[in-house]
């Protein structure tokens, strides 16, 4: 299989990654070179065979509802980027 | 040409938990920005969610009231999306396996008919946060206290003929999340809200026509005003030779219009996959039956048994059940007084012209059941007239005490001696010789003057049977 | 003073012979002086490690014996450490300070352990090699010229230069094991859920696991005993009471049977490791155990596999890295497209970004049926495979690698040879197996690791085997002469 650079552009833009020309035609040989390889899986016989999501066969703990977190607002925006009065900011959105 | 209006809805119901669907930070409304967005809320690296119990039973009761299959199995999946208000960049939400599937509602019609409409499905998923646009410049805040809130999206089939019916519909399940206690219903604060997807095509056609997506609408008004106006467009584009272009749009209250939305113009590949976070939600029989057992009586069912055990029309036990608290004040209220006719009387005339007055919920009542039903009695012990009564009920809407207290504080209570009343009724023919020479003479509808002064002369609070059983006989002269 | 194991160091601890300050500040020094060689710690933390040296003294003298008490351990840098740069191997998290604890750091701190800083890694556990971290490679101390394995590399090299008596790791398609062998040390992934994730940052989900990475089987039991348990906070932590893994490290392996894959022993397999592998089953051999030849058929498709669940899952894992709340934002961003696709362009690595593509490929639309469905169900049936022969075996032996340690530089530009450096660990991931890799003898001065899978739930076992292995043979005990 052959991956054109449109396809890995649109592939970047779903995964919001920046990619000049040189990259995508980087991308699109490697990726190529990596779906080839997983080709193999087309070899397998899976009639009937139940995909495997989870390693264990174990059903979802339910959490009581009960409120454990404090506010720590502070401490989580000493790490944030750009944040004013309390809120995240981010180039202006038009909705 | 005659067009017909297709409509589905989706809505999304705020579950009325305390801690959020996959982390145990608070979901009160209203906090400052960020102070209830836990490290889980935040998708920070490393955090894992764990699943609230209660959100489970909720959903699970809420399955059971529209009588739809409860998944023994139901798997969340991530929805994969790039959005500021959307912190881990995917939604946990179900797609393949929801928790309730193919259930119904069925819907009042502006003709008394009655018309089912089907339940496609009912999936959980986390609520995003909010994006602020005002006051930050060229930027846009960031607000994820909204993060994480437990969302049940129920999705109705494209069934609904008209924007009456998408209302009528949209209050039905209003009542019902109520009545269940799973949801606060509060639609300003968007804890129900409702995306409506509207197409239109020739009456007959049994193909649907290319819809449109009208986001976001908080208020049984709005949805109403955006799908007729939706309706007008789509026809009239059709008709003068456009096509439908399958879109999101936004309602514009203040302009009563619709207009496609600029950030979901570009196609969406959410890429859904299992979220590996979190295992398969097992729900066993036991569990439904347990829930089961635990649910309140519905809304239709109790207006059934209203009808029944207290000889209310259809239309006034369904006045009375509308909603959960209208309904436990009313059967508060019968059991305190014992009058079901009275009680539904007063709760729809006066009771609920003073809560609209006062702008209160019925659980906010100044007058609390058995205050109301104090003042039923004087009613049915001839203690006061109706009209009197009404006077004290707003006194005690005003908070001036009990039903008694003010009738003794007033003076109100009716006057029941006869000999009383015969001097009163005396006096007044004594000073109305003319009017009682016409009445001799044949002119009985003076007798209503009679009463009228009589009344007057008590300040209302003779017996109104009395004054007219005991005028007839001093008129006639007896 | 001569260097001993992490069980050498509790012992001597706890009889008074040393403090855990000394043995701390023993430790910090042969960091300063020997890991320039090496860059397997991208944060000492020497100050923190100090004080905790000092807090476990007390509570020694005290007459405490919490399971690591006073014993220097290292944390791999996928581990959030509240208060100390958590940086994943990663630009993008360069400067985020974790605001919490990983479940195993609270854990470990609990028992005492003192930590000495954070281990290098490839970029968010992605590579075989450790050469995709932002903090350049590590190198394999027995030959600075090779790699040391990943993503662990960090631990492994660590502990086998013996700057650390043990270190974590986490192991998603081998990342503890492999290192582990290329460095000549004894690591072991635990089964699926024994150990919480929480905090942990995820490369893929379903296949993380944390695990012990130290000298020998006797000290990894030390540390599971610390770091495995329920978590309340991780939906698929095991709900199983507490094991002590250092029980049954005395057991004799008579009539035990070992599984040997006639498909871990093919023409993929240098000759040399082979050599290595068969002589040490033959220690195991002489120690009772019997061997029995099984066949895992759908072997060679775990790599396939692999390489679509991995990336899928990862694509979304990573997607939170998005310049807002944490992490790398670019400078000046025109708007939002732009502030996501430079800040997370110029966070990540590219081998980390080419998973992303790969995982945001497999589950686009029209493709998630061809790749991501079917590699789901191929994962299924490797786990079948490994089902039938638990059915006649207690254990599962073969080599950890393929071939010996790379030269660094080696398979950089072929991504699929380097992929293909897990062909053997990758499936105990995909079905969910514990998994453990021991030095097994040298090739030259180069270590060969052997690798032990065991049932679910049987690290105990795996333990046990390695530490009867042990008792026999001293390739465990052996160090790089320039870091003695």
């Amino acid at each position: 299989m052959s991956l054109t650079s449109d396809e890995v552009r649109r592939i970047a833009h779903l995964a919001r990654l920046a990619v000049d020309d040189r990259e995508a035609e980087g991308f699109a040989a490697a990726l190529s070179d990596i779906f080839d390889f997983v080709e193999a899986l087309n070899n397998a016989d899976i009639e009937g065979v139940a995909p495997m999501a989870h390693p264990l066969d174990a059903e979802q703990r339910l959490r009581p509802d009960r409120v454990t977190e404090s506010d720590q607002r502070e401490r989580f925006q000493d790490i944030a980027p750009a944040v004013e009065g309390g809120v995240y900011l981010v180039p202006r959105v038009i909705e | 040409m005659e067009w017909e209006t297709v409509i589905g809805l989706e809505i999304h119901a705020q579950l009325n938990t305390a801690s959020k669907i996959f982390s145990g930070a608070a979901t009160a409304y209203g906090a400052e920005p960020n102070r209830q967005a836990c490290a889980v809320d935040l998708g920070l690296p490393g955090v894992l969610p764990v699943l609230n119990e209660a959100v489970v039973r909720k959903a699970v009761m809420l399955g059971l009231a529209l009588e739809a299959q409860i998944a023994p199995r139901s798997v969340f999946a991530r929805k994969n999306y790039f959005y500021p208000d959307l912190p881990k960049g995917y939604q946990i939400s179900q797609f393949e396996l929801p928790i309730v599937a193919r259930g119904h509602l069925e819907i009042e019609l502006d003709d008394g008919s009655r018309k089912r409409i089907g339940v496609t499905r009912a999936h959980l998923e986390e609520d995003a946060g909010k994006s602020l646009h005002e006051g930050f410049g060229t930027m846009t805040g960031i607000d994820l206290n909204r993060a994480g809130t437990p969302l049940v999206e129920i999705v109705s089939e494209p069934e609904l003929g008209s924007a009456r019916e998408a209302v009528a519909y949209m209050k039905k399940l209003h009542a019902l999340v109520r009545y269940l206690d799973i949801c606060d219903g509060n639609m300003q604060e968007g804890s129900f809200r409702c995306d409506a997807n509207v197409s239109v095509r020739p009456a007959g056609e049994s193909s649907f026509g290319i819809r449109t997506e009208i986001k976001n609408l908080n208020s049984f008004r709005f949805v109403e005003r955006a799908i007729n106006f939706e309706v007008e467009r789509q026809i009239e584009l059709i008709e003068s030779g456009g096509t439908v272009v399958q879109e999101t749009r936004l309602f514009d209250p203040d302009r009563d219009e619709t207009r496609p939305m600029r950030s979901k113009e570009e196609a969406n590949d959410y890429r859904y996959f299992p979220d590996p976070d979190l295992l398969p939600v097992a729900i066993h029989t036991e569990d439904i039956e347990a829930i089961r057992a635990e649910m309140p009586e519905l809304p239709d069912a109790k207006r059934e048994r209203f009808v029944r055990d207290y000889a209310l029309s259809p239309y006034d036990a369904g006045a009375l059940t509308a909603t959960r608290d209208l309904a436990d004040y009313y059967e508060a209220l019968v059991a305190a007084c014992g009058a079901p006719k009275l009680a539904a009387n007063w709760m729809m005339g006066d009771f609920t012209a003073a809560l609209n007055r006062s702008e209160l919920e019925v659980g906010d009542s100044p007058v609390a059941p058995a205050a109301l039903a104090q003042l039923l009695a004087r009613i049915q012990d001839a203690t006061i007239s109706g009209k009197i009564a009404k006077e004290v009920f707003d006194a005690m809407w005003a908070g001036e005490g009990d039903a008694d207290a003010i009738i003794a504080a007033r003076g109100l209570k009716q006057i029941t001696d006869t000999g009383a009343i015969d001097r009163i009724i005396d006096d007044v023919i004594a000073a109305n010789p003319v009017q009682l020479e016409q009445y001799r003479a044949g002119k009985d509808k003076l007798l209503g003057f009679f009463v009228g002064q009589v009344m007057k002369k008590t300040q209302g609070k003779a017996n109104p049977a009395q004054v007219n059983e005991r005028l007839r006989a001093r008129l006639r002269g007896d | 003073m001569t260097l001993d194991t992490l069980s050498g160091w509790a012992r001597r601890l706890q009889a008074g012979e040393i403090s855990s300050r000394e043995l701390t500040e023993l430790y910090l020094d042969r960091i300063d002086r020997l890991d320039p060689g090496i860059n397997s710690f991208v944060t000492v933390t020497r100050e923190q490690a100090l004080a905790a040296a000092d807090a476990a003294d007390q509570r020694l003298a005290q007459g405490e014996r919490a399971p690591l008490l006073g014993l220097p351990v290292a944390q791999k840098d996928i581990f959030c450490t509240h208060g100390v740069r958590t940086s994943c191997g990663s630009r993008m998290l360069d400067s985020f300070v974790a605001p919490y604890d990983a479940t195993v750091v609270e854990r470990m701190n609990a028992a005492g352990a003192v930590m000495l800083g954070k281990t290098n890694m490839d970029e968010f556990a992605m590579g075989s090699s450790n050469e995709t971290s932002y903090y350049g490679p590590v190198r394999n101390p027995w030959d600075p010229e090779r790699v040391p394995g990943g993503s662990s590399g960090g631990s492994a090299a660590a502990v086998a230069a013996r700057l650390v008596p043990a270190a974590t790791g986490t192991d998603t398609g081998g990342s503890i094991r492999q290192p582990a062998a290329f460095c000549g040390v004894t690591g072991l992934k635990p089964t699926y859920g024994r150990v919480s994730r929480y905090g942990m940052i995820a490369f893929a989900s379903s296949l993380d696991q944390g695990g012990p990475m130290a000298a020998s089987a006797e000290d990894c039991a030390l540390m599971l005993n610390a770091m495995a348990g329920f978590d309340p906070r991780d939906s698929t932590s095991l709900e199983r009471p507490d094991e002590d893994f250092t029980a049954g490290l005395d057991r004799d392996l008579k009539g035990l049977r070992i599984g040997l894959p006639r498909e871990y022993f093919g023409d993929g397999l240098h000759a040399d490791v082979r050599r290595a592998v068969q002589d040490a089953l033959a220690v195991l051999r002489e120690r009772g155990a019997e061997p029995v030849e099984i066949s895992l058929p759908n072997s060679n498709l775990s790599v396939p596999a692999y390489y679509v669940v991995a990336p899928a899952e990862c694509s979304s894992n990573l997607a939170r890295y998005d310049g807002v709340r944490f992490g790398h934002r670019c400078n000046d961003p025109r708007d939002l497209m732009d502030l996501y696709t430079r800040s997370r362009a110029e966070g990540f690595g590219a081998e980390v970004k080419r998973r992303i593509m790969i995982g945001t490929y497999v589950l686009s639309a029209g493709y998630y049926d061809a790749y991501y469905l079917k590699a789901q169900k191929v994962r299924q049936l490797i786990a079948e495979d490994f089902r039938r022969a638990f059915e006649r075996v207690d254990v599962i032996a073969g080599p950890t690698t393929p071939e010996l340690p790379f030269r660094l530089g080696e398979k950089s530009a072929d991504p699929i040879s380097m992929y293909l450096s897990d062909v053997y660990t990758i499936a105990a991931n995909l079905a969910g197996l514990p998994g453990l890799s021991m030095p097994a003898g040298t090739i030259g001065s180069l270590p060969v690791g052997l690798q032990l899978i065991g049932n679910y739930f049987e690290e105990g076992r795996l333990l046990n085997v390695a530490h009867q292995f042990q008792q026999e043979t001293g390739w465990h005990q052996r160090m790089p002469a320039t870091f003695a």
